[in-house]
């Protein structure tokens, strides 16, 4: 299968800086891919090299099977990009922005009136279609903004922390969007956010990047599972086990380490499947089981670890 | 080379400038000063105030200045009485050179607010994720200046003309402006200096951060014109047809080198650069 986006050791430096320091990373069709990572990490100098705007100065890329340092037209013709700000022009209306932009993503001048029509009316912005951008409130800037980025139908979006400094309400119906284009239009999404809980609602495989360098690539449970050797799962039993049933619990195959804090139970068993044995051999050692919950790591737990490690 | 994002780029620029006064404003005020203001206080101005003309004519200093002007010069002059003498030196003479200010001020402001202004406003990013070729880019921002930096110019010229003939005829006895050499000091030098302008205004923008910045910096684009006009006035150039068309020609080739090196300057990663996060 052609990848959307493959890179291969790619770096960029800026004098003695390394903006990003040899990653790699695939990105399938139709997945949202998260790239999280605090400010300065490299995201943004990563689609921009991503998308032709700057050369890189080691490895390769191929974005949507073109090579972005010599075919960058023709990846920024099939993809969109929605950069941290606006970044549009507050003294023209919504909708001459939206023509303008049309016309430079080569949208037909005879469908572009329809498509922005289109447009303004799904985010919500046809009856403010003729006023100046420069009095939109943040919301409407970035819904604005949105609508621009698919003025030209991309197939790949590229979305540069498009939730930052929004209210919730509007956070949430950017989310929505970005869910919708994705899982509805079967779109490729790479977002680059430090919005945990956004990332962890959105993305099917993150990466994690600090200083240039991608500290690790996949689902979030892989990663957990990379991190945190085995799974872990949380019994809470009648009563605090006894001496006896800990030890039981110890020569059951597959068990790992055990923690135990009163009445609570954690765990370590190789792998999910071990746990209806594991269940059985707390109740046939005499143990009453009153809640058992696997436990997963929140993306939180993964990205902070990682960056821990990183520091 | 695509012709509808240049145009489209174009538009666009031109836009943004007529809603920022910051940038129009100028290039209101110094037309009217240049078409309106002067020639009415040369024209009019003497009459109105009630200064005979041969007070303000007369002595040594204004004998040695028409003394040291170029012989067809005196020649064109001798059969004129002093407030036509005034006129014709002031506002056929002097102000040929001068008149140049216009396209290089009004490209300049434009290139500015179209390169600075940009990315001051964060707007540029946007534009470089857009298919449009670096050189589409830096051709539509081109036309943005240089065009309506010449229609001022024209559309100037041609006020400055009828205020001259239509004030300036009963005095002068005739329709007698444009003198030969404004003909190419329009159609030939001003699109020169306007190009000039606006590529100055792209390699001033690509060393600074704000509009105002640029704007200060290309202020110092008029110095060749100032230059001219001291040398015209001193008597050591003289701006007839041939030395205007070579002015021109050499402008011409000041902007190819200008261009060449803008086009070499002007890329993405210029325009980004140092924007990293």
């Amino acid at each position: 299968m052609t990848h959307a986006i493959q890179v291969d050791s790619l770096s960029r430096t800026f004098g003695s800086l390394q903006a990003v320091n040899v990653v790699s990373f695939t990105v399938e069709p139709g997945e949202v891919f998260g790239l999280l990572g605090p400010n300065g990490a490299g995201k943004t100098t990563l689609v921009r090299l991503l998308n032709g705007v700057l050369a890189a100065t080691g490895g390769s890329a191929r974005v949507l099977g073109c090579d972005p340092m010599t075919q960058g037209d023709a990846i920024r013709a099939r993809t969109g990009v929605l950069t941290e700000q606006p970044a549009l022009y507050e003294r023209l209306t919504a909708r001459d922005n939206l023509r303008f932009f049309g016309t430079m993503y080569g949208v037909a001048e005879a469908e572009l009136p329809g498509r922005v029509d289109d447009l303004l009316a799904a985010f919500d912005l046809a009856a403010r279609a003729d006023d100046r951008v420069g009095g939109f409130s943040k919301g409407m800037k970035q819904r604005l903004a949105l609508a621009r980025t698919l003025i030209h139908q991309p197939e790949l979006l590229f979305f540069d922390e498009p939730t930052a400094g929004l209210d919730p309400e509007a956070a949430r119906s950017v989310t929505e969007l970005i869910e919708s284009l994705s899982r509805e239009r079967g779109r490729t999404v790479f977002l680059c956010t430090h919005n945990l809980d956004e990332a962890q609602r959105l993305c099917n495989r993150v990466g994690v990047i600090n200083q240039g360098r991608l500290l690790a690539v996949g689902a979030p449970a892989q990663l957990a599972h990379e991190l945190w050797q085995g799974t872990w799962v949380d019994i809470t039993l009648r009563t605090a086990p006894t001496p006896a049933l800990l030890e039981r619990l110890r020569g059951l195959p597959g068990v790992g380490q055990i923690q135990a804090d009163g009445a609570a139970l954690a765990i370590q068993i190789e792998a999910d499947s071990r746990t209806p044995e594991l269940v059985a051999g707390v109740v046939a050692a005499g143990g009453e089981i009153m809640r058992v919950a696997a436990r997963e790591h929140s993306l939180e737990e993964i990205y902070f670890t990682l960056q821990g490690g990183a520091a | 080379m695509n012709g509808r994002i240049i145009r489209a780029i174009a538009r666009k620029d031109w836009q943004e400038v007529r809603q920022n006064k910051m940038a129009w404003m100028p290039m209101l005020i110094v037309p009217v000063i240049i078409c309106v203001l002067i020639p009415l206080l040369v024209i009019v101005g003497p009459t109105a105030l009630n200064m005979p003309v041969e007070e303000l004519t007369r002595g040594q200093d204004m004998d040695e200045l028409l003394a040291s002007l170029p012989p067809v010069v005196q020649e064109q002059i001798g059969g004129m009485n002093d407030h036509q003498a005034l006129i014709f030196f002031l506002l056929a003479f002097t102000f040929a050179p001068m008149f140049l200010i216009l396209p290089i001020m009004t490209a300049s402001i434009i290139g500015s607010d179209s390169f600075v202004g940009e990315k001051e406003r964060k707007t540029m990013e946007s534009l470089l994720y857009t298919p449009a070729t670096d050189r589409d880019l830096f051709l539509g921002k081109m036309v943005a200046a240089v065009i309506p930096a010449v229609g001022v110019s024209w559309a100037t010229f041609a006020v400055y003309a009828l205020i001259l003939n239509g004030l300036g005829g009963p005095v002068m006895g005739r329709v007698w402006f444009p003198t030969p050499t404004w003909w190419p000091l329009i159609l030939w030098v001003t699109p020169a200096v306007a190009v000039m302008g606006m590529l100055g205004a792209v390699l001033i923008s690509a060393r600074v951060s704000t509009f105002m910045e640029a704007y200060q910096a290309t202020g110092l684009l008029v110095l060749p014109v100032i230059l001219l006009l001291v040398a015209q006035v001193g008597g050591v150039v003289y701006l007839d047809v041939g030395t205007t068309l070579l002015v021109g020609l050499v402008i011409w080739l000041v902007d190819a080198a200008l261009l060449w090196g803008s086009l070499r300057l002007f890329n993405r990663a210029m325009l980004v650069g140092g924007e990293r996060k």
